[in-house]
């Protein structure tokens, strides 16, 4: 019997929850309940644990036992057997891809071994719905301290010394630019958090304000006591409907235990956070578009100076921070700017959270020490490339990062190496792509999400990125040119050179990161007319070889444009005029007679 | 002033701070190329989006290049404005531009007045090595304005005078990336949207996508007509503007010329629209003077102030965004549709023909005229007063199809009767002028004295909102002036706060009033030549013999043989008008950085 008090911790962020993790919640409370033990066992719904690869995830403490992929039916089984027998349910445990060995304690895992996490410190242990839990954790611990024990210039200076910097990706030094919005002299300025998470597979911000929104709100609240503002604004886009939820009970929480509003903890400080929803434009995340958007304009952004910090909202000063730079703030006081310091490369500090993604074991949401090198994100935590293939390369930074190869994986991550290698931190994607990957479709692939993101309000990214995505499409089609290289190339480096805001002054990394790294394969499409990873359709030729062929006719009958002739029992040929490459002649044929070239 | 220094194409340059990179340029005489910048310095009008990326320069240490119309130069910068890496980009970005452009300069309307091509061609543009889809766009025709966004090339010039210099808010960036366009909300065409016709968008477009509609093809068949008699009223401020199409100087008076110009066309009758505005003087200055009477001797409900009623596009704008003060307005009719009145009534009775075959064109600085006069309230039987209305440039294309050589034609003399003006008249071509005018014989006709000095110095200027105070003998008639619809605006606002103690307004929707309106040869960003312009109207006014609308005896024979008096059921029937309510959107428009 169980004598002692325990947790069922069941992963609630978007992806779990997608994966009916809340019915595996009323399960385990209803096979609780029958077996006499609701009082005894707590079941909890958390916000995200990041390993969302193996998900849903349940974790049980106090033996941190983790169990991944769970499904409502087996609840029965985990009560049972782990919760009434003590015996862990074997085959819900994780299986380490490299050695497959189960993994009895999630402290064992090397997705979790190497993470350091602070912005994510609470993601997966409370429930973020709950505020007395993220008391528990401290939350709140920072901003009374800030309130009581220092000046606002002392709060901006230890944010100074901590070395923190922008997570949105432009890696702008905080405490500076938190300094500048205090310095402005005006009668009212904002507090804006930037929830306005655009790249595709990223998904931090989210989780944070999932998992633990008042990590956030403590923060804002913090910032407008350091710059003078009682008015914060948390811009998020409107398909993040569960983080919104979550963010309106955790504001009202905090509400009602006198943490947000008038007078907050006795101190005379006045503090208050109001909601505004982005429609999903990549460019709001651009803080001058962001407040064009909140404005209630059309969301593209005009040049700076004039910054935020001095004419922002309704031209008022405002400090624009994102999510997970809001999430680095409470720790840094209360543990000192020393202790962030010391954490991170020379010139960036503390961790930074990535959205590992694409062909890896282990995909998930990853905090690491800032210098971290590649190799062990990708190999150690990321658990190493799927199907026992090759590793070609990791897009870091989103859409418009660049593409970084085997001599990169060495590198220690940080905001200046990850630039210096034609790529960027952005907000912390990182996708990784193996051997069978086309790097010119991938670079179009890329480039093409910000042809459609693009404002539209300057020339070089307007035309000009559509310009590359059009030259692309001839190379993959086998109609470029070595010619087109060279236009490719100049576009890029002109449209970099010469564009409004940082999605036209990045969008081209893709292009440029690949071809300096990929030059062969870029060479192959235009000059042989062959795609080497055999990944474009219209590069391909489908053949059949005789030696294989025992005239069975079933490739013929299956495809769709009678491009394949024959008599029974004779050898097929495809004729490659009519082929449409659609790949039916190849599934169908019993004998490997079909390839493909 | 903190004064700056920097150097630029290794020319040391002392600037003020706050100077952009572009203006620092021109004071050592480098003109760095732009498109989408445009600057009426005199009427403090800037658009500066730093969208089309042509005026790209390098500034040493920093990453990428810098735009020199937004960059704002600092203590020891480096510019360079023609390094290979500039002029690189600086042709890159003009090819991509001209990528997605239709090119089909050889008969497109803007051809050799058109900013992209003038650019490209200063760019030594060759050939277009980016090539790829084009935007396509259904053309939207006004009853004024065409709009081929095809030849669009995002520089919101137009938006920015739409919405910020005239708060109309007809037109704004929509959609995204290179779908990007600028368009009424929804893309409805302009007739559904809240636009005025000011043509405000056309006098900045840089290139062929906003132009107006052309009618010069139906002038042609008009006067060919034999069954046709054909009559022409020019405005006044065309004869201050027309010679720029010809390359004369900005400022030069036409009159004469243009008089001779229109006869050679084969006009039978060249008239002058300023017999109308001296004929509107007596009856708005008759209305000013009424209701402001009746209003001293204690009737307070009588609404004051009287607004001016002259300008059509001011007249939609009302209509559009204050239908509620539609009884504050002037109720006479615009000099145009006024003299359409008198021309197809008295004038074709005094000559015998019927109004149906009588043709009415007018010659104006303005687009919405061309709205104005297919209005439904200015036809009798379904037959339009004014039938056709020319801009300036119009006129300038006609001339130029007829083999008329302008520069060698001499002066002629307007016919008569309604071909003869005053100086009062001549100034309602600028901002300040309809008030003057009103003011000489509202002045006179209130006192009963005759006034020592007809020039009022103190309603003239360029400031958009002005006021003054004018003496009527121990009276003191307090007098605004607004032009440009957002300053408009701001007095309407205030009217309606019951913040302003006006006892009339004088509106005008374009900057400078007509002498910068929507249908004159363009100004390319250049404030002075509206300036310019202003000068002649006031210079012609001087040169009147008659200066003072009341003396015009052409005006008072009118009277006598036709109207009766000033406001007589004749006058109400042929020279007044009533408003509607156009009202189609509740819009808040906030000021918006470019």
């Amino acid at each position: 019997m169980v004598t002692q008090k325990m947790n069922i911790m069941v992963c609630g962020g978007t992806g779990c929850k997608s994966s009916n993790s809340e019915l595996i919640v009323t399960e385990l409370r209803r096979e609780l309940q029958e077996n006499g033990l609701a009082d005894e066992v707590q079941v909890v719904q958390t916000g995200c644990f990041g390993f969302c690869e193996k998900g849903p995830v349940v974790k049980i403490l106090p033996d941190n036992t983790f169990y991944v992929t769970v499904t409502p039916e087996d609840a029965h089984e985990i009560i049972a057997e782990h919760i009434i027998k003590g015996r862990k349910v074997h085959r819900l445990l994780f299986k380490d891809p490299v050695t497959e060995e189960y993994i009895n304690d999630s402290k064992g895992m090397n997705f979790y071994k190497k993470q350091l996490r602070i912005a994510l410190r609470n993601c997966g242990f409370i429930n973020p719905e709950n505020i007395d839990e993220a008391i528990a954790r401290d939350g709140y611990a920072a901003l009374a301290k800030c309130l009581t024990e220092y000046t606002p210039a002392e709060v901006v200076d230890i944010i100074k010394k901590s070395g923190l910097r922008g997570r949105g990706g432009g890696g702008f030094p905080t405490g500076l630019k938190w300094e500048i919005t205090a310095k402005v002299k005006a009668d009212q300025k904002y507090v804006i958090c930037n929830a306005d998470e655009g790249d595709p597979g990223a998904f931090m911000d989210r989780s944070i304000l999932e998992g633990d929104p008042h990590s956030v709100i403590e923060a804002m609240a913090i910032n407008g006591y350091c710059t003078g503002s009682n008015k914060g604004l948390v811009y998020i886009r409107a398909e993040y409907p569960l983080a919104i939820e979550r963010l309106k009970i955790a504001i009202n929480q905090a509400h009602e235990s006198g943490l947000l509003g008038k007078d907050i903890l006795g101190t005379g400080f006045d503090f208050d956070i109001e909601l505004r929803y982005g429609a999903g434009a990549f460019v709001c995340g651009e803080e001058t578009a962001l407040i064009h958007s909140m404005e209630g304009k059309r969301g593209e952004p005009t040049f700076k100076p004039p910054f935020p910090s001095e004419e922002g909202y309704l031209g008022k000063p405002s400090n624009v921070n994102n999510v997970e730079t809001y999430a680095n703030i409470s720790p840094i006081i209360l543990k000192g700017s020393d202790w962030f310091s010391s954490i991170g490369t020379e010139k960036s500090k503390g961790t930074k959270v990535f959205a590992l993604a694409g062909n890896v074991n282990n995909v998930g949401l990853v905090e690491v020490p800032m210098g971290t090198t590649l190799r062990e994100v990708i190999f150690e935590i990321g658990g190493g490339i799927r199907n026992g293939k090759k590793f070609k390369a990791v897009q870091t930074g989103g859409p418009s990062g660049g593409c970084l190869t085997v001599k990169h994986l060495d590198l220690p991550i940080d905001y200046d190496n990850l630039i210096a290698s034609g790529s960027m931190m952005g907000s912390g994607g990182m996708i990784v792509v193996d051997e069978d990957t086309c790097m010119v479709s991938l670079a179009k692939f890329y480039l093409d999400f910000t042809v459609e993101e693009s404002c539209g309000k300057c020339s070089p990214c307007r035309i000009g990125n559509k310009r590359m995505s059009e030259i692309l499409e001839t190379i993959t089609k086998g109609k470029g040119t070595p010619e087109d290289l060279d236009r490719l190339r100049n576009l890029g480096e002109v449209i970099k050179d010469t564009s409004l805001c940082g999605l036209g002054q990045t969008s081209p990394n893709p292009v440029l990161s690949t071809m300096a790294n990929f030059m062969n394969e870029y060479e192959a499409h235009v000059i042989d007319h062959k795609c080497p990873a055999g990944k474009c359709r219209d590069l391909m030729t489908y053949r059949i070889e005789a030696e294989n062929c025992v005239g069975c006719t079933a490739c013929a009958r299956v495809c769709p444009v009678s491009a394949i002739s024959g008599e029974r029992k004779e050898v097929h040929t495809i004729d490659t005029s009519i082929c449409i490459k659609c790949g039916a002649c190849m599934e169908k044929c019993k004998f490997n007679a079909v390839f493909v070239s | 002033m903190d004064k700056i220094n920097l150097t630029i194409d290794n020319k040391p340059v002392q600037v003020d701070s706050g100077t952009s990179i572009l203006k620092a340029a021109e004071q050592v005489g480098i003109k760095i190329p732009t498109l989408c910048y445009l600057h009426l310095e005199d009427l403090n009008i800037e658009n500066k989006p730093g969208g089309c990326r042509i005026c790209v320069v390098e500034v040493q240490g920093r990453r990428n290049l810098a735009p020199s119309c937004a960059t704002v130069c600092m203590e020891g910068m480096v510019v360079r404005t023609n390094t290979v890496r500039v002029m690189n980009a600086r042709r890159t970005v003009m090819e991509l531009i001209l990528s997605d452009h239709p090119s089909d300069c050889l008969v497109c309307a803007k051809s050799g007045k058109c900013d992209l091509q003038k650019t490209a061609q200063d760019l030594g543009i060759r050939e277009v090595h980016y090539k790829g889809e084009q935007s396509h766009y259904k053309e939207d025709r006004s009853p004024s304005i065409i709009r081929d966004m095809d030849k669009c090339i995002l520089c919101r010039r137009c938006e920015m005078m739409c919405n910020e210099f005239q708060t109309v808010g007809a037109l704004s960036g929509v959609n995204r990336g290179f779908d990007a366009v600028v368009a009424p909300a929804f893309e409805q065409d302009l007739v559904k949207s809240t636009c005025t016709f000011c043509g405000q968008c056309v006098a900045v477009c840089p290139t062929g996508a906003l132009t107006e509609v052309d009618h010069t093809d139906n002038i042609i068949r008009a006067l060919a007509n034999p069954k046709k008699t054909v009559i022409v009223q020019t405005a006044p401020a065309v004869r201050a503007a027309l010679g720029e199409e010809f390359g004369m100087e900005p400022g030069t008076l036409v009159t004469g010329k243009l008089v001779t110009a229109l006869k050679q066309l084969g006009f039978d009758y060249v008239f002058d629209t300023d017999f109308a505005a001296d004929l509107t003087i007596m009856e708005e200055g008759t209305e000013l003077l009424t209701r402001l009477t009746s209003y001293l001797n204690g009737n307070k409900e009588v609404p004051l102030p009287i607004l001016t009623s002259c300008c059509p596009a001011w007249v939609n704008f009302f209509e559009e965004y204050y239908p509620e003060m539609e009884d504050i307005p002037s109720t006479a009719r615009s000099p145009q549709q006024m003299f359409g009145a008198i021309a197809k009534t008295y004038f074709a009775n005094k000559i015998g023909v019927d109004r149906k075959e009588l043709v009415v064109t007018s010659i104006m600085p303005c687009l919405a005229k061309k709205f104005e006069c297919q209005r439904e309230e200015f036809k009798t039987d379904g037959n339009p007063d004014v039938d056709f209305s020319l801009s300036t440039r119009e006129l300038a294309a006609l001339i130029k199809q007829s083999n008329i050589d302008f520069l060698s034609l001499p002066d002629s003399d307007f016919d008569a009767p309604m071909g003869e003006s005053t100086g009062a008249a001549v100034i309602f071509g600028t901002t300040g002028g309809v008030i003057e005018a009103a003011v000489r014989t509202a002045y006179e006709v209130y006192t009963g004295k005759p006034l020592q000095k007809i020039d009022f110095e103190e309603l003239r200027g360029m400031e958009g909102i002005r006021h003054a105070t004018i003496d009527f003998n121990g009276l003191p008639i307090n007098i605004g002036i607004a032009h440009g619809l957002g300053n408009a605006r701001k007095l309407l606002d205030s009217i309606k706060a019951g913040t302003c103690n006006f006892h009339a307004i004088e509106i005008m929707a374009c900057p400078g009033g007509c002498i910068g309106g929507g249908g004159q040869p363009l100004h390319h960003g250049q404030s002075s030549v509206i300036m310019a312009r202003q000068r002649a109207i006031y210079q012609e006014d001087a040169n009147k013999p008659i200066r003072k609308s009341h003396e015009n005896p052409y005006i008072t024979k009118l009277y006598e043989e036709f109207l009766g008096k000033p406001l007589s059921e004749k006058s109400h029937h042929l020279l007044h008008t009533h408003y509607f309510n156009r009202s189609k959107v509740k819009v808040v428009i906030p000021k918006s950085k470019s």
